[in-house]
């Protein structure tokens, strides 16, 4: 007989289940843990390489010259925009026609749904300047994007002016099989939404874009502010935690060691000790920092918009830092000339290279294949406490009175029922409220709307601390043994299928909500102590995981901040993820509203069922 | 023929070689043996016209040095004499006019950009996706559709000594077609007995530039074969060096020197194979190249490269009359006669006067599943029909 057949091997199997359940939860979240750590460790990872056939070694001969006048230009640029306050549009179109372009324009207007206080900006309206360089011999059938953003102040003059140092170098070459557009945006991720959706022709907050230049390819976004710069670092995460083809991180790298560039990647620059301590503290940070901005859904780079429509696209940023030995422009633009000829190489997308990856540093990354196993662990412990659950409602109850045991299939479905609607109607008004009533906080109250609408979410969060007391009340009596048992069931395996979903898409996201809404799912009983277990709870809810993250996330980029930055700096942090979400559709504030709040919130119902 | 009209020539211009022969009566004797003797060896070489088949087999721009060793012996064998109608160049991709080329119409065997092997007359007969396992094979043995232009075809007959030169990309016992079909050394080894057969070639030399390019001639077994192959089983060929301005690998090592090599052969050279078997050594080609002679029936050394590469016409001044009254005989007459006799295409012979042969008797088909019904008939009523219930 089979092992799960046979009755006794079952019996057998089960009590040791039902025994060992919580030692083996211990265990395997331990090992998880252990695990994810362990994959900053470099023995563990793989040296990066290139899978492209097309794009081959770094084998082409890089001739720009013109980096001194390209700076010249970057200033008369910055000149320009003083003078209009925003972007010169006609200087720009003047220039772009002049060095050969095919030149078009396109206007965008948005309403944020509450000021943007960080950016101060609510009605934006703008123009995105975009030439066009057509490919000499080739059909107009697929296209390479080169964009820098134009912002206020004195930043990224120096991007629009090596861009244009660019296109006229490029206009002079004959060997481009691709059209290059090359795009000034205006009010950086604003108007890059608006020319992506222009282009593709999706629904749209400004104008359709005039003129096309076939399917994008590649895309890299610029960000150079000074002159002379030190080292470039490259920015891969984009929108809900999207990341381009590991191909264009190792294009980059590659050129960065035949050039000669210090070449970085969140901020941090590569080290060669990985057995000593430090060496493996500083693989862990630059992993960790990676895992929270990909965690945060939110696009770090104007590149973050392209990897929705399947578009592969890195930020290059200049760093000017206390180095001794700096790079010119020319350089610079040799290493995008470079780039661009590999690229340009390229018979399909990219795609023998992974998607999803996490990079230590640099030169070495972490696959999927590695890294899931440190989300499974912790979604066994689900699966272990579902196990367990089923095992003790499938044991026939102690028939203490005869009655009792009709009315509870009924009573059960019920007492399962309302939990789980309160719940998730405390989550859509977790979603809606804040942004719909916030006119009415600002009249009652003397904040601003963008604090209106934070606070209103903090409220109605909090207020669905209480909800427990009430339902209960509201049921007529207590609840039964069955019944939490039932609900907790539910509520594992409800929390199991949504952590693996979310680890799908955004593991960063996935695993950080799996690493403290697993202990709670695992230990909740109505049993436990209830004031720790509430403050326990509490602790590991997802806003207070995310107030950790904001601390979390200051201290790895080696700028500490005090508790009361650090608190304001979480209320900006929840009011861009809702920006985020209405303006380019970002998942992680309807996923923490609509589905983890809610699945928290059967938890915290779990807690308080007696 | 050529020996006769030659003859004919200086009997009527006789007045224009007063003494070109300058000798006593004996040495005159000395000399009408010597000719005597070599008008044998004059009319027993094996072939009259000469072939080339090159063919590159993989496309796309990073594939560019597959097409430039291609072009490389194209050039050699065109300089050497072969015309553009007896040479059928397969090119599976345009290197030449792609949109990535920065010297548009040149294809360059050397980083100096030297040497433009594309150059002016370049006569292309299969290109893109023409080039397949299916038209190679057809080209091969000559079963093309009527509607085939001539300079599609392989117009060879039994006096044709063929050149194929194969280049790409290709493993153990296989070569790949433009990434998506590939032939096997079995195909190719079966495509050469048929030409064999069909008395499509005197003499052919197979050349083949690829990885582990030795597994494709280990299965060839028919006669008057030589096989050249850039590397060994389990080896990789190398491309030789980058040309950074144009950005692509410019053409495979073997190639390379084997072009640096033909580069020095003009029409009357007498470099004979074992020279061509020496080029590109381990040391220059990290691979290892290999040959085989072991199905060919002349010493390869005496055979000249101009027997393969070029199209060269013999010829011989004298001044003497030579009688061509005994009959030529050649040492290898016999095994000549031997190796050309007509394979039986349908051995009908055998078909009349065979008796049939004796087949296995079967029981009809009716009676054996009419013995498994009955047998299902039978174990249902020992345990029970309440188990016909299960089926049903």
């Amino acid at each position: 007989m089979g092992l799960l057949s046979d009755p006794n091997r079952r019996r057998a199997l089960i009590s040791l289940l039902t025994r060992l359940n919580t030692p083996i939860c211990i265990v395997c979240y331990m090992a998880g843990v252990a695990w994810f750590m362990g994959l900053a460790f470099e023995p563990f990872t793989l040296r990066t390489y290139m899978s492209e056939n097309a794009m081959g070694s770094t084998m082409v001969e890089e001739r720009f010259p013109a980096g001194e006048r390209a700076l010249a230009t970057g200033r008369e640029f910055s000149a320009h925009k003083k003078r209009t306050g925003g972007m010169p549009v006609e200087w720009l179109m003047k220039t772009m026609q002049a060095k050969g372009l095919e030149v078009f324009t396109q206007r965008f207007s948005r309403t944020l749904p509450f000021p943007d206080e960080n950016k101060e900006r609510y009605m934006v309206r703008g123009t995105n300047v975009y030439g066009i360089l057509r490919a000499p011999r080739a059909p107009r059938t697929e296209a390479l994007v080169l964009s820098a953003p134009c912002s206020p102040g004195d930043n990224n003059n120096q991007a629009v002016g090596l861009l244009l140092g660019l296109a006229e170098y490029f206009r002079n070459q004959i060997y481009w099989a691709k059209d290059i557009i090359f795009l000034v945006n205006e009010h950086d991720l604003i108007g890059m939404q608006a020319w992506l959706e222009g282009y593709h022709h999706t629904n749209t907050t400004g104008t359709f874009c005039h003129s096309r230049g076939g399917s994008i390819q590649a895309a890299l976004s610029l960000e150079l502010s000074s002159d002379i710069i030190t080292s470039l670092d490259l920015v891969l995460e984009g929108l809900n935690g999207q990341l381009p083809n590991l191909d264009l991180a190792n294009l980059f790298y590659a050129f960065c060691q035949k050039i000669g560039v210090l070449c970085t990647i969140q901020g941090k620059l590569q080290r060669n000790d990985w057995d000593s301590v430090s060496g493996y503290s500083h693989a862990v940070q630059t992993m960790m920092l990676m895992v929270m901005k990909q965690a945060s859904g939110r696009p770090w780079g104007d590149h973050g918009l392209f990897l929705r429509y399947h578009i592969e696209a890195a930020t290059i940023k200049g760093v000017n830092s206390f180095r001794q030995y700096k790079t010119d422009a020319t350089t610079i633009g040799r290493l995008l000339e470079g780039m661009y000829r590999k690229l340009n190489n390229l018979l399909e997308r990219l795609h023998q290279s992974y998607f999803f990856y996490l990079m230590p540093s640099l030169s070495h990354f972490v696959s999927i294949g590695y890294y899931m196993p440190a989300f499974g662990l912790l979604a066994v412990i689900l699966l272990l406490r579902a196990l367990d659950l089923w095992v003790q409602l499938s044991t026939p109850p102690q028939r203490t009175e005869d009655g009792v045991t009709d009315i509870e299939p009924v009573r059960g479905v019920l007492s399962l029922l309302t939990p789980l609607v309160i719940s998730h109607l405390t989550g859509v008004a977790l979603y809606m409220l804040p942004i719909r009533f916030q006119e009415m906080a600002v009249e009652h109250f003397p904040v601003s709307e963008t604090e209106a609408v934070v606070l209103t979410a903090i409220a109605v969060y909090t207020a669905g601390l209480a909800l427990p007391h009430n339902t209960h009340r509201l049921l007529s009596g207590e609840g039964t043994e069955q019944g939490w048992r039932v609900l907790k069931l539910v509520a594992v395996l409800y929390l199991a299928v949504l952590l693996g979903c979310t680890a799908l898409i955004n593991f960063s996201l996935g695993f950080i909500l799996a690493l403290t809404l697993v202990p709670v799912a695992a230990f909740v009983t109505p049993h436990v102590p209830k004031v720790l277990s509430a403050f326990i709870l509490v602790i590991l809810s997802p806003a207070c995981t995310l107030l950790f993250s904001v601390f979390f996330f200051q201290e790895l980029q080696e700028m500490p901040i005090s508790f009361q930055d650090g608190w304001l700096l979480f209320l900006s942090v929840i009011s861009q993820g809702i920006l985020d979400h209405s303006l380019y559709g970002s998942l992680v504030y309807p996923l923490i509203t609509l589905l983890v709040y809610p699945c928290w919130l059967l938890f915290w119902n779990i807690l308080f069922w007696n | 023929m050529y020996f006769l009209l030659v003859y004919m020539y200086i009997k009527n211009h006789v007045y224009m070689f007063p003494d070109l022969l300058g000798c006593h009566g004996k040495c005159r004797r000395y000399l009408f043996c010597c000719f005597q003797d070599r008008a044998g060896q004059f009319f027993s070489s094996g072939h009259t016209n000469n072939w080339a088949v090159l063919v590159c087999t993989s496309r796309f721009w990073f594939n560019y040095r597959h097409v430039a060793n291609t072009l490389s012996v194209y050039r050699s064998v065109k300089r050497l004499g072969i015309p553009d109608s007896h040479i059928v160049l397969m090119l599976a991709d345009d290197m030449a006019c792609n949109h990535r080329n920065p010297k548009p119409a040149t294809v360059f065997s050397h980083k100096n950009m030297e040497l433009n092997v594309y150059g002016d007359d370049v006569e292309v007969d299969y290109r893109g996706y023409e080039v397949t396992v299916e038209n190679f094979l057809r080209i091969l043995t000559g079963r093309l559709p009527p509607s085939t232009p001539r300079s599609k075809r392989l117009l060879s007959d039994d006096r044709s000594n063929i050149l194929i030169y194969l280049t790409g990309h290709g493993g153990n016992g296989f070569l790949k077609f433009q990434d998506s079909e590939e032939i096997s050394n079995v195909e190719l080894a079966d495509a050469f007995e048929q030409m064999w057969q069909k008395r499509r070639y005197n003499e052919l030399l197979f050349i083949i530039d690829t990885c582990q390019g030795a597994s494709m001639y280990e299965r060839f077994y028919s006669p008057n074969l030589m096989a050249l192959a850039s590397s060994q089983v389990g080896e990789d060929s190398l491309s030789h060096q980058p040309d950074l301005a144009i950005g692509v690998h410019l053409m495979d090592r073997y190639t390379f020197y084997l072009l640096e090599f033909l580069e020095d052969i003009h029409p009357a050279s007498k470099t004979n194979m074992n020279d061509l078997f020496k080029v590109c050594p381990k040391s220059q080609c990290v691979s290892t190249p290999g040959h085989r002679t072991d199905l060919f029936l002349r010493d390869p050394g005496s055979v000249l490269i101009t027997d393969f590469f070029g199209s060269v016409r013999k010829v011989e001044l004298t001044m003497e009359t030579i009688n061509l009254t005994d009959p030529i005989d050649a040492e290898s007459g016999e095994l000549q006669k031997e190796m050309h006799t007509y394979a039986d295409q349908l051995p009908v012979s055998e078909i009349i006067h065979q008796k049939p042969k004796q087949k296995d008797w079967h029981p009809p088909d009716g009676f054996i599943l009419g013995l498994w019904t009955l047998i299902l008939l039978v174990f249902f009523q020992t345990y029970g029909v309440k188990h016909l219930k299960h089926i049903f």
